[in-house]
């Protein structure tokens, strides 16, 4: 139950050098990220940009937030919740992204010539059309 | 001759006075007070569900508008998922015993504790409002388009559940840390009561998949306010995102759910068995495995929502997998009963009704996890008796169970074992004449939230609604004899059961600061058969306090 | 802790805690999953941004332009720094240094200011041109489909951390206030650490959103 500076009479105090470098390294990063964003890689600025970001988080989550040196039971709670994050944005793509791969739905209406049909089609001539007012699979 | 005795200095007297109470600290005081709330707003629930059944007495139209009875389901929903289940065990009883079983003085956070409390109660004023204020008829889940479109009082049901969120995020954070740090000399992870992995598994799920539903209420309340258009399709947004927003959240709800009722099911059966419970650590990992496979199975919701078909393949292939911890759960029960002595007391029952009911809940489950069975039954009433066994069937059935088993240790005294087997038998009959029909209506094509319904379920309809008669009598009786325990019970003594956990070491009802001698963990929390030899209990078929070596080796 | 042998019960410690190092350890990983929580709750916008900018690419990367990076950028360099000097104010506490905590409190709380102050101007010329969300964008100048789906994404996701920002300069107000009453010392000092989580964490989640909406390439 008792972390490795459970022992330790005093906090663990790190130099200020440590603090100076990682601010200086997360500004020279913000200094890059900028600048490559003005080079066209096409898909490959998203993927340099997030790079470059989870550089500077994770520096941030070491050093300032002491995670390299406090109880790993923290890093993994960390850990954690950007693995259920992974998780949402993941399987929530999987459906976003492939709508209608397998076989395009189109919605037809049952009764045709119901009122809702009527009343929000007033442009159409066609009363017998099997055409659904809102296509429910389209992709976006 | 009774030696069982009553603690007259306890925490339900320690300080004394109104005001004592309103700013206690003290989780036991804050699990009573969580315990009266959940049971107004189940009475409440509850009287909404008998509302809704009565008009489902006849075919026709004869007691309330159509709109009337979209806002009546929805209100019965919402309370009972919101108020009532998610509250329930954790905040209520889980913060009575909790620290108890684990020996520590209090919860790591006694003030986020109250707050807890307290923002539970603001939601629950809203929700009030809300309902007074045109109640909305969007069902619980408040689907877009039509929750932003509908003009009844959306924003401030959901601004309830925002808050609620808050309370129910607060209790989780407090179990998590406590478990881990405030756990009593000795007592190492693998000597922890089940119940105390079942809580943390829950509180896991309470601090994970909350917050994405306090953002999706958010983006709601923006889009009915403003028009962001992320939920409308005519604005270029998905509606469809919404169900998955609302799901991420939802479906691990269920879990927050029916967690903890499987914790309280893991205590009794090995109490009650009179032996230690068989599986230990699959029991404990199987909360955690239903914990995270939980959060990957939220499409199965969504089959017919026009999701995508790859989706909802993977996410219906992934829903088979929650069905290996819950039958390594029910197994192990089962195979601690055997060759247990087992004592037929109110817990037990409830107990064994739990086991019946959740198994059908889990199984029908498992069809409607099938894609293709799913497509068919989706929206029928198979579905409303499906979450209606494992969430009352299971849910309800632990919480019943737990409430007897610790209801002489919250009060001090025992309630009458008579009446507790009549209310019992009255609820098992009439929930499942209430809702066995209901997987017969909704095969045969009955689809849910209608007020109004083909002749030709009138038979199966009617004897529902009838049945939801006598499951709100029985618990009618149980409200009656357990207040009344309260007041005129014979005092229960520290022990009545018999249980090895840290709970029964102390007095009843335990003093403000939980235990006379800090406790130390020397044996399981179920070694009955190491510890049975010195240790006695109070019987009641017996009347006396005998030694529990007794009633082991009949 | 050092308390341990300084005194039997210190002040701060609450009863239910054995000793110091329970509570602060208690504190810190309660902490930790309140961050958790912080982290899932940006993680619905994150998932909405990348629902919809996989949806519209070229819409996001016109919309994208009407950002000021040079505003974004030094956002970004400010609240860096105010996440150093965040940091060294919880180091000098820890060494006992009362003067230079309030001090390195101050310019943190002064940054963050300024923060705000940048986003103000940012949003008021937003307001002003009608770059607005959902059915309020009357804004013309962005080819693409539903433009004002990327500033509904952005004003939300601005807008929270926005109110975090706000959150974190109140915590840190009162921080400096409790440390001018001397309620800090080494042995004491974890409502410092545990704000200074908090900031390091809305530092973080900027780091995040500076790219996404600021740099599109």
């Amino acid at each position: 139950m008792k972390s490795e500076h459970a022992a330790h009479g005093s906090p663990h105090v790190l130099p200020v050098q440590t603090y100076l470098a990682v601010a200086g390294a997360l500004l020279v990063l913000t200094i890059v990220t900028v600048a490559v964003s003005f080079v066209h890689f096409g898909a490959w600025n998203l993927v340099v940009a997030m790079v470059i970001a989870a550089t500077k988080a994770i520096l941030v989550a070491l050093f300032f937030m002491h995670l390299k040196y406090d109880n790993k039971m923290y890093l993994s709670i960390f850990a954690g919740s950007v693995l259920f994050l992974a998780l949402f944005i993941i399987f929530s793509m999987f459906d976003t992204l492939r709508r209608a791969d397998i076989y395009e739905t189109v919605g037809h209406p049952i009764r045709p010539n119901a009122i809702i049909y009527q009343q929000t089609d007033s442009t159409q001539t066609s009363t017998g059309s099997a055409v659904a007012p809102v296509d429910s699979t389209a992709k976006h | 001759m009774s030696t069982a005795v009553f603690a007259e200095r306890n925490y339900l007297n320690e300080p004394a006075g109104l005001k004592a109470w309103l700013l206690t600290l003290d989780h036991k005081r804050i699990g009573v007070m969580y315990l009266c709330a959940i049971m107004f707003m189940f009475m409440l629930g509850g009287f909404f569900a008998t509302l809704v059944r009565l008009e489902l007495l006849t075919p026709k139209q004869d007691w309330f508008e159509a709109d009337t009875y979209n806002q009546l389901f929805t209100l019965h929903g919402a309370i009972m998922v919101f108020l009532f289940i998610i509250p329930s065990i954790p905040a209520a009883i889980g913060n009575f015993v909790l620290p108890l079983m684990i020996g520590a003085k209090d919860v790591a956070f006694p003030r986020l504790n109250l707050a807890s409390w307290y923002i539970y109660v603001l939601g629950a004023f809203v929700g009030i409002y809300s309902m007074i204020s045109g109640a909305v008829d969007t069902g619980w889940t408040f689907y877009t388009p039509y929750s932003t479109t509908t003009n009844t009082s959306v924003v401030s049901m959901t601004l309830a559940v925002f808050i609620l969120g808050f309370s129910s995020i607060f209790t989780g954070l407090n179990f998590i840390v406590t478990v881990h740090k405030l756990r009593a000399p000795g007592m190492t992870w693998f000597k922890m009561p089940l119940m105390i992995w079942g809580l943390y598994a829950t509180a896991l799920i309470q601090v994970l998949a909350t917050p994405v539903l306090a953002i999706t209420l958010v983006l709601l309340m923006l889009e009915r306010l403003w028009g962001i258009g992320i939920f409308d399709p005519a604005m270029g947004g998905d509606p469809v995102l919404f169900q998955h927003f609302f799901w991420f959240y939802s479906h691990p709800a269920v879990y927050i759910m029916i967690l903890p009722g499987m914790a309280i099911i893991s205590e009794l059966v090995a109490t009650f068995s009179h032996k230690n419970i068989f599986g230990y650590k699959f029991v404990g990992f199987s909360s955690l495995a239903i914990a995270l496979i939980g959060f990957l199975v939220w499409g199965h919701h969504m089959f017919t929502s026009g999701q995508s078909e790859l989706s909802s393949m993977i996410f219906s292939f992934l829903t088979f997998f929650v069905g290996i911890p819950s039958g390594i759960k029910v197994f192990n029960w089962v195979a601690t009963m055997y060759k247990g002595s087992i004592s037929l007391k109110a817990p037990m029952l409830w107990v064994f009704s739990f086991l019946f009911l959740f198994t059908i809940g889990g199984l029908t489950g498992i069809f409607l996890g099938a894609l293709s069975v799913d497509v068919h039954l989706h929206d029928t009433y198979f579905v409303v008796a499906h979450f209606h066994y494992v969430m009352m069937g299971g849910t309800v059935m632990a919480l019943m169970g737990g409430l007897h088993y610790w209801w002489p240790k919250i009060w001090g005294r025992m309630y009458n074992e008579f009446w507790a087997v009549i209310s019992w038998a009255l609820v098992l009959v009439g929930f499942n004449m209430t809702f066995f029909t209901q997987f017969i209506l909704g095969t045969r094509g009955m689809p849910r939230r209608y007020y109004s319904y083909l002749d030709q379920f009138q038979p199966l309809h009617g004897f529902s609604s009838v049945g939801s008669w006598i499951l709100g009598l029985g618990f009618i009786i149980m409200g009656v004899y357990l207040i009344h325990a309260i007041f005129k019970g014979r005092p229960a003594g520290a022990n009545p059961w018999g249980g090895l956990t840290f709970e029964w070491k102390t007095s009843s009802p335990p003093p403000h600061h939980n235990f006379d001698a800090a406790p130390i963990a020397v044996h399981g929390p179920y070694d009955y058969d190491k510890v049975k030899a010195e240790s006695t209990f109070f019987d009641y078929a017996a009347g006396r306090e005998v030694p529990r070596k007794e009633t082991v080796n009949q | 802790m050092s308390m341990n042998h300084a005194a039997e019960h210190p002040a701060f410690l609450e009863h239910h805690f054995n000793d110091a190092e329970q509570q602060r350890e208690s504190a810190k990983l309660g902490m930790w999953v309140f961050l958790l929580t912080e982290v899932l709750t940006f993680g619905g916008l994150f998932c909405a941004y990348a629902i919809y900018r996989s949806w519209n690419p070229d819409m996001f990367f016109n919309a994208h332009k009407e950002l000021d990076v040079w505003l974004g950028t030094v956002n970004t360099i400010v609240l860096i720094t105010s996440s150093l000097t965040m940091a060294l104010a919880i180091r000098s506490m820890q060494l006992d240094n009362k003067k230079r905590a309030i001090l390195y409190l101050v310019f943190t709380l002064l940054f963050a200011a300024t923060f705000l102050v940048v986003k103000y101007f940012e949003y008021s010329h937003k307001f002003h041109v009608g770059q607005l969300p959902g059915k309020f964008y009357t804004f013309t100048g962005i080819q693409g489909n539903n433009p004002h789906i990327f500033f509904s994404i952005y004003f939300a996701m601005t807008g929270l951390h926005g109110l975090h920002v706000l959150g974190g300069m109140c915590l840190i107000g009162w921080l400096i206030y409790r440390t001018h009453k001397n309620r800090f010392s080494s042995a004491y000092y974890t409502p410092i650490e545990m704000v200074g989580l908090f900031w390091h964490l809305v530092d973080l989640i900027w780091i995040f959103l500076f790219p996404l909406f600021y740099l599109i390439g």
